[in-house]
This record gives structure tokens, sequence and C-alpha cells, in this order.
């Protein structure tokens, strides 16, 4: 079982919903990141999301797009994020997954990249603009150093597409619960049931539920058997950081949920 | 050779949540392109309200200026005023068969984005166009011509405020709208299959100027020249005369000012390989592989990406891609009006260039054939300033 999938699996068997925060590299400023990590890490973060920014960040809303902009105008790059987790490694317990689009990666070089990431104590990938029609190299390179590149699925994908991902897929699933972008929305779409019940019955791996979540309680409207194993927020989190409170205190309201 | 690609660019590089429009569209595609009714409504439109065919024009100065025969293939007396349309009302009249309701499309100058209002006037559909809030300042006129022709213009103030951010828009605006909505890609590039079915719709310029040719010459023309920013126009002009191996042909990029460093539209000559807006091309990009600003002085070659087949068509060297810079194109832009009438566009503009800059690369008493994608009615605020007039 691959190390994410474990992670999962152990807040699934305490009876919690795994929690996995999403920060942009450099976010809020190149001094607090790292501490702003520490701090999800030790208030009950189950794997980290480390958005490696991009300047044409297509998947992504307004919230993740500007921290995108800043992180690239305070000179983050992934060389530099890469350093940086290198030189903490061992510092957090929970999983860590980097969050990005593709070029950057390709230029740093697939094999390299999983190599240095792998090195750094990266544990997986999650690539938006890679679908599984383009994914064979990305995956093959990450595979060789123990990564595994996390299924990104919606309530637009068939259960025929969730069965390819199915077949090749380590870690968890990442289902998108909006036909948009990240950022928070007040109440999960109608759709949301649907796309967990399609892709509980096409995969075994535990599921992870983001893109518009802010507080559990959205949660509260989906059927028991339906709930996620594991919730993703990005927006909502770099929205209460920027406000100047306390991760810690945004965690606190997610670590009573139940899977 | 892998679906989707040329050689070893294009594919598919889109959020997962995109894949089943790009496939609705393929499948449209190869349902409705091959079938005699879609071809007969299509060459209608084209015929009876864009104004195919257009001429081939010889001009007489100038080539008794050059020493060889230098003719135009006049996409400028279409209507709204450039190639665009010819995709335009394609894709809006396969989004009909599709059963959307509304198009969207991604404009730089505008023309584009004029187009696809045109278009979607025409066939009953509505239309929202994205437009970088730097080109909704530079190019006011044709803003003006898409709201009265019934579009909705979003004016994108993310990234650096052009193009790129507007294509960025603009997929984005798609994942959300898909099931009603056809995105109207403007250029030959992007994610499969938007560089085969914009080259489709476009491919009738060369097919024209081919059959002109012969019919006015006796012959295939010696050398066919072409604007490359995304590459629409250029590929349409191509794609006919990629046979033919006595062809010469030349594509030309967009330099900039030409100054040591400075922000051009080459990414041909000057990009590397790398991931933009759905396609695997070449970009302009840093080491760490943000995608780097572009810059011409003609708004509808300012891109930092190309179209696939451009790319592949290079690589395998039957294409030649050249450079024209914003001084050689405003120069050009004179000459055409002064010796033959005729008001270019600035993209246009860089092709004229290229041929009188490199004259001599261009045989005695050969033909040359340029691509006159558009007129320059649009350019005519940018132009007077630059010359200053």
């Amino acid at each position: 079982m691959h190390i994410l999938e474990q992670k999962v699996r152990a807040a699934q068997s305490n009876g919690r919903l795994a929690l996995i925060p999403f920060v942009t590299a450099g976010f809020p400023s190149e001094d607090r990141y790292w501490d702003v990590l520490c701090e999800l890490d030790s208030s009950g973060a189950d794997i980290i999301e480390i958005g490696v920014p991009f300047s044409d960040p297509v998947a992504d809303g307004p919230v993740v797009e500007q921290a995108s902009h800043d992180a690239l105008a305070a000179g983050v790059t992934l060389r530099g994020i890469m350093q940086t987790i290198f030189r903490h490694k061992g510092e957090l317990k929970a999983g860590l997954v980097l969050m990005g689009y593709m070029n950057p990666f390709l230029q740093y070089g697939l094999e390299r990249f999983a190599r240095d990431a792998a090195e750094a104590g990266v544990h997986g990938c999650i690539v938006p603009d890679l679908p599984i029609d383009e994914s064979d190299g990305m995956r093959a390179a990450l595979k060789a150093h123990g990564l595994a590149l996390i299924a990104l699925v919606g309530p637009n994908t068939s259960k025929e597409r969730m069965q390819l991902y199915a077949d090749v897929s380590e870690g968890y699933v990442y289902v998108v619960s909006v036909m948009g972008t990240t950022g928070e929305r007040g109440a999960l779409p109608p759709e949301v049931p649907d796309v967990l019940a399609r892709a509980r019955s096409v995969f075994s791996l535990p599921i992870a539920l983001g893109f518009g979540l802010k507080n559990p309680r959205q949660l509260d409207a989906l059927p028991r058997e339906l709930r996620p194993d594991a919730a993703v927020f990005g927006s909502s989190l770099l929205r209460h950081i920027s406000a100047g409170r306390a991760p810690a205190e945004f965690m606190a309201a997610w670590t009573g949920a139940e899977s | 050779m892998k679906k989707g690609y040329f050689g070893e660019f294009g594919g598919c590089f889109v959020p997962e949540l995109l894949m089943p429009p790009l496939l609705e569209l393929d499948k449209a595609m190869r349902e409705f392109l091959p079938c005699t009714e879609f071809q007969q409504e299509l060459d209608d439109l084209l015929k009876n309200y864009a104004g195919r065919a257009t001429p081939i024009t010889f001009c007489p100065a100038l080539s008794k200026e050059l020493g060889f025969e230098l003719w135009l293939k006049r996409e400028d007396l279409l209507h709204t005023g450039a190639h665009k349309i010819n995709n335009t009302l394609g894709q809006a009249l396969l989004a009909k068969k599709m059963g959307k309701k509304a198009l969207i499309a991604e404009t730089g100058a505008g023309q584009h984005g004029v187009a696809t209002a045109a278009a979607a006037a025409r066939l009953g559909l509505e239309c929202t166009v994205y437009m970088g809030a730097e080109d909704v300042e530079r190019q006011s006129a044709n803003v003006r011509r898409m709201r009265l022709l019934g579009a909705k213009v979003h004016p994108i103030e993310n990234g650096s405020r052009t193009l790129k951010d507007a294509i960025n828009a603009a997929l984005r605006a798609w994942i959300s709208a898909q099931a009603t909505t056809h995105y109207c890609f403007g250029t030959a590039a992007g994610p499969w299959p938007f560089p085969d079915l914009v080259r489709e719709f476009q491919a009738v310029i060369g097919r024209e100027a081919r059959a002109q040719m012969f019919e006015r010459t006796g012959s295939l023309p010696d050398y066919v020249v072409a604007a490359v920013g995304g590459g629409s126009n250029a590929i349409g002009m191509f794609h006919a005369f990629v046979p033919d191996e006595s062809v010469n042909i030349v594509g030309v990029e967009a330099g900039g000012t030409g100054k040591p460093g400075c922000l051009h539209s080459a990414a041909i000559n000057i990009g590397r390989p790398g991931v933009l807006h759905g396609e695997y091309t070449m970009l302009l990009q840093d080491d760490d592989g943000q995608i780097l600003p572009s810059s011409s002085v003609s708004a509808g070659l300012d891109y930092p990406g190309v179209g696939p087949e451009h790319v592949h068509l290079a690589r395998t060297g039957r294409v030649r891609y050249g450079i024209a810079y914003d001084h050689e194109a405003l120069d050009a832009f004179q000459r055409l009006c002064m010796a033959e009438g005729i008001l270019p566009a600035l993209e246009s503009s860089h092709a004229v260039a290229y041929v009188l800059r490199h004259a001599d690369e261009f045989r005695p008493g050969s033909r040359v054939l340029v691509n006159l994608s558009g007129r320059g009615d649009k350019d005519m605020d940018i132009i007077e300033k630059e010359l200053g007039l």
C-alpha cells in the first residue's frame, strides 16, 4: 500500500475524516511558509499539498491564482521549493504532495524531478493539466522513485474514464466537487453524490473530495455511505491565513469530522 | 503517430474536466465534417455571407522593383476583415449541429472575437468573448464592434492582461459551461483536436490559392509566405502546398523591436519546448518553466506559443521560419499602401516585410505568393502612433 493511502487509511481506522490542507509554496511569505506547514502538520493534517506556482494556472480560481502570482513575484521556483523541503526533511509527519502544472516539472526534467522529490521526502504529485491520456511519462518517472501520481476526476468523468485511472493510480483519488475551478462555495453542488457513488464503485483507493470546501458541515448533506475518506481545502485556508488568523484555528473546525 | 500529435508536438494537456467536451468535439468533427450537407451549408456561408472566394492579386509595382513576381492572397477582403471568419463560421455551424446554444471565444487583437460574434449572430448562438484588459484598451474599436454584434466582452485583468490570459479565462469558463457551450478556439493551436479543427476550416485559403495560381499563371508558385502567431492563417495557406515539393514555404514570426534582449513572439526561432494551453509546443519561457510575456507591434502575433503543426513542419525542414521585426512590418505596411493601394493588417505586414527585407533569398523571375491575412483598418491608431503621423 502506498504511503499516501496508508495516511488516509490510518485516519479512517480512527473513525476520522483525513485532512488534506493545500498551501501554495511561499505563502503567505517566504519567512512564514514553513511555519504554516508545521502548524498544519501538528494540528491534524494527514497529508499536505504544496502548490507549485505557475504563470498560467487554468484549473485555479482567483484565490489560488493570486497566491501563485505572488509566489512567482517573490521568486519562488520549483528548484527552491525542493531545496526547502529537503532542508526540513523529517520535520513533518504528514504525507507530502506537490501540486502543480506540467510545464515546471517538464523543464526541471521528469527523471531528475522524481529522484530529487523522493530524496526530499515528497510522496506524490497532482498535475491538474495532465489527464490520463498524457500521463504515462510522468507516472513512470514518479513510480520509479516510489511517488504516486494522484488521479483527479470530476462530475463529468464517466465510469469508463474513471476505470482508466483506477487501473494505474496509487495513493488516493482526488474527486473534484464542482464543474469549475478551485475556490470555496457555500454548498456542495447537487451532482456530488453521483460522482462520489461512481468513484466508490470504480476505485478501491480512498477518496478525497476537494474544490469548493470551506467547512465540514458541507459534508453533512451527504448520505453516510457516500462521505469521502478525506477532505482537501485550499482557497478557504489561504483566505483564513491571509486574514492573519492561525492555521491551527482553521484545522480545529475540521479535526472532529467523521469519515 | 500518437493521436493528436504532429511528430512529438501537440497533445491534450488539459484538466480531466475538459476531456469530455474535447472528446465530444472530436466525435462531432468526424461525424459532421465529411458530411455533404455540412459542407454545402458551410460553402454557402463562406460564399454568400463571408465573400469567398477571395482573389489573388498581382503586385506590378513591387514586382518590378523586386525582380520577382509578388502575388497576394486577399483574405483581407473577407467579411469582418480577416481570415478568422473561415474558422468561426465552421465552428459555429459545428456547434449548432452539436446542439450547443452558445459560443465562447478568446481574442487578442479582437479579430477572432469580431468574427466569432458575427458567426454567432448569423447562426443564432449566444456569444461571450474573453479579452485581456490591455487588449481591450488598445483595440477598443473591435470591442465596440463585438458588442454591436451582440457579444458580451469580458476584460481579463489577470496575469499579463493579454491573449494568453484571455485563453486561460476562456478555458476556465468552458469547464463550467461545457454542457451548452462550444469553445470557438481562434487559432490552430491549443489542445487536441483544435489544431486539426482550425486547420480544416482554414485550409480553404491554400486550396483556393493553389487553384487560382494554376489558373492565372499556369503553374504553382515557387514560394508561399505567411505570418505566424498562433499560426492559423499560415497553416491554412500552407496545408495545400505541403505535398508540392517544388514549392518553398516560409513562415514569418514576429521579432518585436529587434533590440538586444527585447520581448518578441518568435516561439519557433527563439523558444523552447514546453506545455501551455493544452499543447506541447515551442514556448517563450524562463528556466523554471514560467511563461514569459510576448511582444509585437501586431497584437494578432503577440502570443508566447505557436501551433504544434508549425513546430513539426519546422523540425522536418518542410517549412522555413524566419523573423520580421516591428519596424520592418511598419515599413512594409507603408510600401504596400503606396505601391499597390492595399492597406494590410500589421500581422500580414510581417509576411510582406520578410519578402521585401530578404528579397535576395527569392530567385529572380520566380513567383512569390504571400497570404494577406487581414486588412489594416483595425491598426490605424497603432500605425499612426508608431509612424508619428
